[in-house]
């Protein structure tokens, strides 16, 4: 007998794995958006090269757009800062005693890289480059 | 207690594996920050807005800095170098992407013919993205 799997976003997030729990997910999520964008990049580019077409340019019309930008731009920044974070924890344990200070300057370093290129996207995509 | 999922036995390979996803994690950060530095000392403070710039970083194609001021791409920015360090870039992005992905989707399978057919499935797609991309990157 395995354990059932269907938990709901509530129960999930009152689980007290706390903040490592919540940046492993959202290491996962942020993964398969960087692959589900890269392979949509990738096919749409060379649709586009190859043959033209109303699809891949529409694709590339979607990707190209300010929103899915930022949207973008969050999941590569997450999963590199995260990525480091946790590639240097493993590759040396002794720093796996500061866990929780390396997540907050995970997160110091992300909120800048992260906010200044977002004001520049959503301004540009408001008001204009 | 209820007994969890069961857990998969991890060999050598398997370790062989997360070790490479560490390494070449750390690997495609300093391949952004050196493709970065060349951008700047390349002129492209004056000659790249930011997202030419985060695009040569992730993928340094001449194709992504094609729509920006430089005026002649194939001077510094198009040559053997950056085709072999984008060969670089892109396999060590696609193997440590398309792992992931296998571990996630094998997270949640537990029969060994989903599995299998699972790595064919993810193999066959990586194989054929690596010949797409040296395609792109020899043809740009």
């Amino acid at each position: 007998m395995s354990l059932s799997r269907r938990v709901s976003l509530r129960q999930s997030l009152r689980y007290r794995g706390q903040p490592g729990m919540l940046n492993w997910a959202l290491h996962r999520v942020t993964g398969l958006g960087i692959v589900a964008f890269v392979g949509m990049h990738v096919t749409a580019a060379f649709g586009l090269q190859q043959f033209g077409g109303a699809l891949s340019a529409g694709v590339t019309a979607f990707y190209e757009s300010w929103p899915f930008q930022l949207v973008v731009y969050f999941c590569i920044l997450f999963h590199a800062t995260n990525g480091a974070r946790v590639a240097l924890m493993d590759l040396f344990p002794g720093l796996l005693r500061y866990q929780h200070e390396l997540i907050w300057l995970q997160w110091a370093i992300f909120l800048p890289a992260y906010g200044l290129p977002a004001f520049v996207l959503i301004h540009t995509g408001l008001v204009g480059g | 207690m209820q007994p969890s999922r069961p857990i998969r036995s991890a060999g050598p390979w398997e370790y062989s594996l997360w070790l490479f996803t560490r390494l070449s994690g750390l690997g495609l950060l300093l391949l952004g920050a050196i493709s970065m530095g060349a951008a700047f000392l390349m002129g492209g403070r004056s000659l790249l807005d930011m997202p030419a710039m985060l695009r040569w970083m992730f993928f340094t194609n001449p194709n992504h800095v094609v729509n920006s001021n430089i005026p002649d791409v194939t001077a510094g920015w198009s040559n053997a170098f950056w085709q072999v360090y984008s060969m670089l870039l892109i396999f060590l992005a696609t193997a440590h992407g398309f792992n992931g992905v296998r571990m996630v989707l094998e997270d949640w399978l537990t029969n060994p013919l989903w599995v299998a057919v699972l790595r064919t499935c993810l193999f066959l797609l990586w194989g054929s993205g690596l010949v797409i991309a040296i395609y792109v990157i020899l043809a740009s």
